[in-house]
């Protein structure tokens, strides 16, 4: 539900995401240096990969944002990460739109972004526990973000939907719980298994 | 396969006489166009033009209906409400349910709306390879990191992809099963985890035979395209078309 396809959105929401979009991908950019270049496309791959797994939940599924953790791993470098898996997805699964393109980056990668860098501080191999759950809260509260900007943005576009979008949100929120699950798991394991990926400051995890 | 690198082994259809560049600059001005656009024989239209691009990009129709079906979906829980929402004057009331006829009206311009956009962009854009679709980014001045970025993604996402099976097997092979609990949950993070361990490990031999190599930050965009004849018909086309859609619109 995170794409907005073409032709729901009216132009000046449109122009706005776009530039917005325009503006993380330019800081992102700015911050990624020769060596990043392979480390970024990886991660981007994964993140591509992994949010087309399908998370049972009872008679449907849902599939997984990650845009907290993609916060977390890349900091402003999420934007060019994310925008690469949103081309593929319009690519090889036809997913989203061309002219949202700019909206829907903003409103994957922007929360996550801006919550992971208040929480990453907070996150040190010393402290597994703490770091997973800060990591958790990020995730939901990421997804929930997500919502609502998705939510804010279709009410700005055509009010008459505004009623409609209770329901909307509604399905976001086993989703949040699902994510804060998933992130607390990867983040004990990276903390465990590799903790520079997640808490050097020399790793990708510096904000640009 | 997602990435072949050899554009010669991509069917070619009567649109990919057009630059990939023109291709993706005609269809965001369709959309545009679309998306400004509230008269319901234009849009129509507009679906019309959609159909004919789908013929000549020669796109497969069970491909065409599976992104229209998704495309609608997205609106679903949307429309189901609009009608009854819409607080203006009623068109017919079953009990609690009241249709208001601009309800009805809003919802039908938004499906006509999203379904020319959809048809125009698949057979414009959705049918390039992703190789093609980097390279003509990268000419249409996209920042040459975010080209490479996007093009070594679309290398590593099959290898990775074979890695996430790899790991799926052997989840199976125990005998993992996804349902709603918290192994499913912790299996997940694990499976992620792991995969984004042999994937930074990956960057990091990749950085390493890259700078052995004397990578200095960019590689060239090797392409045969050239903006020509046929593109400037097909600009000049799109142009008067979106020209003749505003003005009948506003009479």
């Amino acid at each position: 539900m995170a794409h907005i396809p073409d032709g729901v959105l009216s132009l000046p929401i449109l122009a706005a995401g776009t530039l917005a979009g325009a503006g993380g991908l330019a800081l992102g950019i700015r911050g990624l240096a020769d060596r990043d270049i392979p480390r970024t496309a990886l991660l981007a791959a994964v993140f591509f990969i992994a949010s087309s797994l399908a998370f049972p939940l009872g008679p449907t599924s849902v599939h997984l944002l990650l845009g907290g953790l993609v916060g977390l791993m890349l900091g402003w470098k999420a934007f060019p990460a994310i925008f690469v898996g949103l081309l593929l997805q319009a690519l090889l699964f036809g997913f989203g739109g061309l002219t949202t393109l700019g909206v829907d980056l903003v409103n994957m990668a922007l929360p996550g972004v801006a919550l992971a860098a208040l929480a990453r501080r907070f996150i040190d191999a010393g402290n597994p526990l703490r770091s997973a759950v800060l990591a958790g809260a990020t995730a939901a509260l990421a997804v929930i973000v997500t919502a609502a900007l998705v939510g804010g943005e279709i009410a700005l576009s055509e009010p008459a939907f505004t009623p409609a979008l209770g329901i909307m949100a509604a399905a976001y929120l086993p989703l949040a719980v699902i994510e804060a699950a998933v992130t607390a798991f990867v983040t004990l394991y990276l903390l465990k298994v590799k903790p520079e990926m997640i808490v050097a400051p020399a790793s990708l995890g510096t904000v640009a | 396969m997602a990435t072949d690198a050899v554009d010669a082994a991509a069917p070619i259809s009567r649109l990919d006489r057009l630059d990939t560049r023109s291709r993706l600059v005609v269809a965001v001005a369709l959309v545009l166009t679309l998306a400004s656009l509230r008269s319901w024989p234009l849009l129509g239209a507009g679906i019309g033009l959609g159909l004919l691009l789908t013929v000549l990009a020669g796109v497969p129709a069970r491909q065409t209906l599976r992104r229209l079906l998704h495309v609608e979906g997205f609106l679903l829980i949307l429309f189901v409400a609009l009608p009854l929402t819409t607080r203006l004057p009623p068109f017919v009331a079953v009990g609690p349910l009241v249709l208001s006829v601009p309800g009805i009206e809003r919802a039908v311009t938004l499906v006509l709306r999203i379904t020319a956009a959809a048809l125009v962009v698949l057979p414009l854009v959705s049918g390039l390879t992703p190789i093609r679709l980097g390279h003509a980014l990268g000419r249409l001045g996209l920042p040459p990191r975010l080209v490479q970025v996007f093009l070594f993604a679309v290398r590593y996402v099959e290898l990775l992809r074979a890695e996430a099976r790899r790991l799926n097997d052997a989840m199976r092979l125990r005998g993992f099963v996804a349902r709603t609990d918290l192994h499913t949950l912790r299996s997940y993070g694990h499976f992620i985890g792991q995969l984004l361990v042999r994937a930074v490990e990956r960057a990091e031999r990749i950085d390493e035979a890259m700078r052995c190599r004397g990578f200095a930050g960019r590689f060239p965009l090797i392409t045969l395209e050239r903006f020509g004849a046929v593109d400037i018909g097909a600009a000049g086309l799109t142009v008067l078309l979106i020209a003749i859609a505003l003005v009948l619109d506003r009479l």
